[in-house]
């Protein structure tokens, strides 16, 4: 085998260069991990036609129809169970204040936590309507709690926000509503 | 010391203030279905299926509440007769083809089905060079 002919010299460096490369590759997997959050397919579809049962004695359930009376709505998946939720609860406050329509969905929970939980966080909602079979969750493309939902007065889902609502996103949230208004 | 054992007795009796999120109450969750032949189906596609939130179990694995009202939904849909492949449409077109484990041959994921078949090619062809004899190496 002497008619092989010989690999130039910057070759020698090639496997050091692919190792840096690798490394290079690594730490930006570490710096900025993948988004975990998985997205609902239906941003910009209809709302899915739902009618869920009363979470609360002496309270109305929820009715996807109510969602396209001409306004627009938030709709909010969550739990008692849920820590997120408790720190959402504040924002919601607010914006319930603000005179916006929020109805929930209370995921896989019961009545008596589900009210332990309103009396110590307060109630934003108007409407709550019990999904213990978790199947509305699964029809909205909803993969964990909290989620909010912009639903506009036709009852088209505009915007999804995935995790709680901090004083930082209510800006956002509020821009989502003027928006599915027009 | 005395702290110490405070501590502890803290510890033991403050009960979690957050309550557990209850299972799924859907009536296919930890139930088979009755139908033995349906039921192998349904369990087939769950295999393929991804739990939301324990990202990498499937929901016949997966103890998650959410893998839950899955299987029920999957069951609750076999039994009434859908095709298992509809099913995972209806999935996909929520969650996006994270939520399924069968790849999809897509615009985006056929390199991925393509690059083994080149690389075959390319194996063989080299191969053959090598193997063939040339004329003039001939006896």
């Amino acid at each position: 085998m002497t008619d092989t002919p010989k690999a130039p010299r910057w070759a020698l460096w090639l496997p050091l260069a692919l190792f840096l490369g690798f490394v290079v590759l690594v730490m930006i997997g570490l710096y900025h991990p993948a988004d975990r959050n998985i997205s609902s397919g239906l941003v910009g579809k209809a709302m899915p036609q739902f009618d869920l049962p009363p979470a609360l004695p002496g309270r109305p359930g929820l009715d996807s129809k109510i969602l396209a009376n001409g306004k627009p709505h938030l709709v909010n998946v969550f739990a008692s169970w849920c820590i997120p939720c408790r720190v959402e609860a504040p924002q919601l406050g607010e914006l319930a204040k603000a005179g916006i329509p929020i109805e929930g969905i209370s995921v896989r929970d019961t009545t008596e936590n589900l009210q332990g939980f309103l009396e110590q966080n307060g109630d934003p909602f108007q409407r709550v309507g019990a999904d213990d079979d978790g199947k509305v969750q699964l029809a909205l493309g909803s993969s964990g709690v909290p989620e909010t939902y912009v639903v506009d007065g036709k009852g088209t889902i505009v915007y999804q926000h995935i995790g709680e609502i901090r004083p930082e996103h209510l800006g956002l949230i509020l821009e989502k509503l003027n928006e599915a208004k027009q | 010391m005395k702290r110490v054992a405070f501590i502890a007795l803290a510890l033991v009796l403050v009960s979690p203030a957050a309550a557990q999120e209850e299972q799924s109450t859907a009536p296919y969750a930890y139930r088979q279905l009755d139908d033995a032949a349906k039921e192998t189906k349904a369990q087939r596609l769950m295999e393929s299926l991804r739990c939301l939130q324990c990202q990498g179990q499937s929901i016949a694995d997966s103890d998650a509440p959410i893998a839950g009202s899955m299987r029920s939904l999957v069951r609750e849909r076999i039994a009434a007769g859908e095709d298992p492949e509809a099913i995972r449409a209806w999935l996909i077109e929520r969650y996006g083809d994270y939520v399924s484990y069968a790849p999809q041959f897509t615009t985006l994921t056929w390199p991925l089905f393509a690059v083994p078949a080149v690389l075959l090619l390319i194996a063989f062809l080299l191969l053959r060079r090598r193997f063939t004899r040339k004329p003039e190496d001939g006896q």
